[in-house]
């Protein structure tokens, strides 16, 4: 039988690539230009015993997220940048409570209100630093419909399988366009569930490392009692300020994320004629789109470009970035903002290579034009 | 089929043509299997005034989603010919509404004029029905998907009660179009 194809927006594919992933709680506040996740969940979530709440606002709903996760529900919540920045505080909460969650940010300027209804990519940063203290962040930046499906149950696998919230960031462009959307067959895209306890209530402790960095995690209400909170915890969850514990948490919340199994795991990225590019236009999201179609009118005119876009941001793909900076002339890296990732880039490349920006934040896409304008500038 | 090619139906917000662009998209992606990317103008610009909807189509993936040099405008209104005419390529084709667009924007183009309003309003007697008339002007125009792929798509998107209504505003749209281009 011929596979489910729909004509769906960005959004649209978020959602069903939620219920995809086994999503069973929403918990929101509308914000533009993300609200088509939250109206398509409030439809469908109903219909398969799930919950979806409105609730006063995002940091309500970011609070409704961990409470449900904490009960074993795959749980969900989208917004754009300004919900994220009420939603900082409980995001350090997650981290540190180790509660699975995913997060859509559909990106649109800022600071505060900015333009609402234009594209921006200047979230990045926050994904990674948007909470106070020392924390891992996994963020994930899809490009097109389709892949904000499949982004969207990967963000799920993620934050099960390490205990942590995952955002996914994509910018008003890819969330309101429409393209058409294959529907995996149940089992084609891999599901996973969070770690169960292997141990009885009475013996159950919830961050207890002997099972390793990622704990067993049960759900309340099914008799496992435990406590959780904001402060640093021993095995048992309750507070502790002894060094030796607080020092191993800390550490611990981080390694779990940047060991080199665990780098190998998250890491995903997508090359374009990089193999003997000499210069390397290193590009997420929907710029990375006009950046795939300035490396071929590049090429056409026999300059060696290539592509290197991160589907994982964070961790921040330093190993490949580092090699490409080595073999290129010039890096040069586009993105809806005055310079966010390029910052990433300088460091890691240790001045190997030349590294040129292309910012643009009048809410206007960055065109081809002006990538292979820098490309040539820079070369 | 080319590469790439770009599709804008611009008029007045409300007039329905970002419906018409979906149309066009799934006639081209889900009926014909090509590939299409749909996108529109957003946010206050979008609430009265001018309004656009764009549709690219393409046999390969398609990487910029954006209109880089449009193959085919449609203007419902003068303030939309005036805005969103600009960026037609070279030998690429205007279809306008004769009655609300007097003035048509200068540039090299083919220009075709079909009253698109007055034909919703007299002969099928609803307005709402307009951008579906567009609609089967526009694929008569360009022939980037097939009459029938284009009144399938039609006809899947629309209630039961109106699906007579729309297939004739679509059917009169294409016809009015080829007859003038034969």
């Amino acid at each position: 039988m011929a596979k489910k194809v729909a004509l769906l927006q960005g959004n649209e594919a978020c959602a069903h690539g939620a219920l995809y992933a086994g999503c069973s709680f929403f918990g929101g506040y509308p914000i533009t230009p993300s609200t088509e996740v939250a109206e398509v969940l409030s439809g469908e979530l109903p219909k398969i015993g799930g919950k979806f709440i409105q609730m006063e606002d995002e940091i309500g709903a970011m609070a409704s997220v961990i409470g449900a996760s904490l009960t074993g529900a795959k749980a969900l919540t989208a917004t754009s940048g300004p919900g994220v920045s009420l939603k900082q505080e409980l995001i350090g909460y997650a981290c540190i409570a180790e509660t699975p969650c995913v997060i859509i940010n559909v990106m649109r300027g800022g600071p505060s209100t900015g333009m609402p209804t234009g594209p921006g990519q200047s979230d990045v940063m926050q994904a990674m630093w948007g909470t106070h203290g020392d924390h891992a962040a996994i963020a994930l930046v899809p490009a097109s419909c389709q892949e904000i499906f499949s982004e969207t149950v990967r963000a799920f696998n993620l934050a099960e399988k390490y205990r942590m919230p995952v955002q996914v960031l994509y910018d008003e462009i890819v969330g309101h366009m429409r393209e058409p959307v294959e529907f995996p067959e149940p089992g084609e895209l891999e599901v996973i569930d969070r770690t169960a306890p292997s141990v009885g209530p009475e013996a159950y402790k919830p961050y207890d490392t002997s099972f390793g960095d990622v704990p067993p995690l049960a759900a309340f209400g099914s008799g496992y009692k435990y406590h959780v909170t904001g402060l640093n915890k021993a095995e048992d969850g309750f507070p502790t300020t002894k060094a030796d514990l607080v020092d191993a948490e800390e550490r611990r919340q981080i390694s779990k994320v940047k060991n080199p199994t665990a780098l190998a795991d998250i890491e995903s990225n997508e090359e374009y004629l990089t193999e003997d590019a000499e210069v390397i236009i290193w590009a997420y999201g929907s710029t990375a789109r006009s950046s795939r179609y300035a490396v071929n009118e590049l090429r056409k005119e026999g300059i060696k470009a290539g592509l290197f876009r991160p589907i994982t941001l964070w961790p921040f793909p330093e190993k490949r970035t580092a090699e490409l900076a080595k073999q290129a002339k010039a890096i040069v890296v586009p993105e809806m903002n005055l310079g966010q990732m390029i910052l990433e880039v300088e460091r890691v490349a240790m001045g190997a290579c030349k590294i040129a920006g292309v910012h643009r934040v009048d809410g206007e896409p960055i065109n081809p034009g002006q990538i292979i304008a820098q490309v040539k500038e820079v070369l | 089929m080319a590469e790439r090619y770009e599709i804008r139906f611009s008029g007045a917000g409300g007039q329905g043509l970002i419906t018409a662009g979906i149309i066009l998209a799934e006639a081209a992606s889900i009926i014909e299997g090509k590939q299409a990317v749909q996108s529109q103008s957003y946010g206050p610009e979008a609430r009265g005034g001018a309004s656009k909807s764009e549709v690219i189509i393409s046999d390969a993936p398609i990487d910029y989603p954006k209109a880089t040099v449009v193959d085919a405008c449609l203007a419902m209104t003068q303030e939309a010919a005036d805005k969103y005419a600009v960026g037609i390529k070279d030998g690429g084709v205007l279809l306008l509404d004769d009655d609300m667009v007097p003035n048509t924007p200068e540039g090299d183009y083919k220009v075709i004029r079909i009253p698109i309003m007055r034909t919703a309003k007299e002969e099928i007697g609803r307005e709402i029905v307009a951008n579906v008339v567009a609609l089967g002007a526009m694929i008569a125009l360009t022939d980037v998907v097939s009459r029938e792929a284009g009144e399938t798509a039609v006809l899947n998107k629309v209630p039961e009660a109106f699906k007579d209504l729309n297939k004739k505003a679509f059917n009169l749209g294409f016809e009015k179009v080829k007859k003038l281009m034969n």
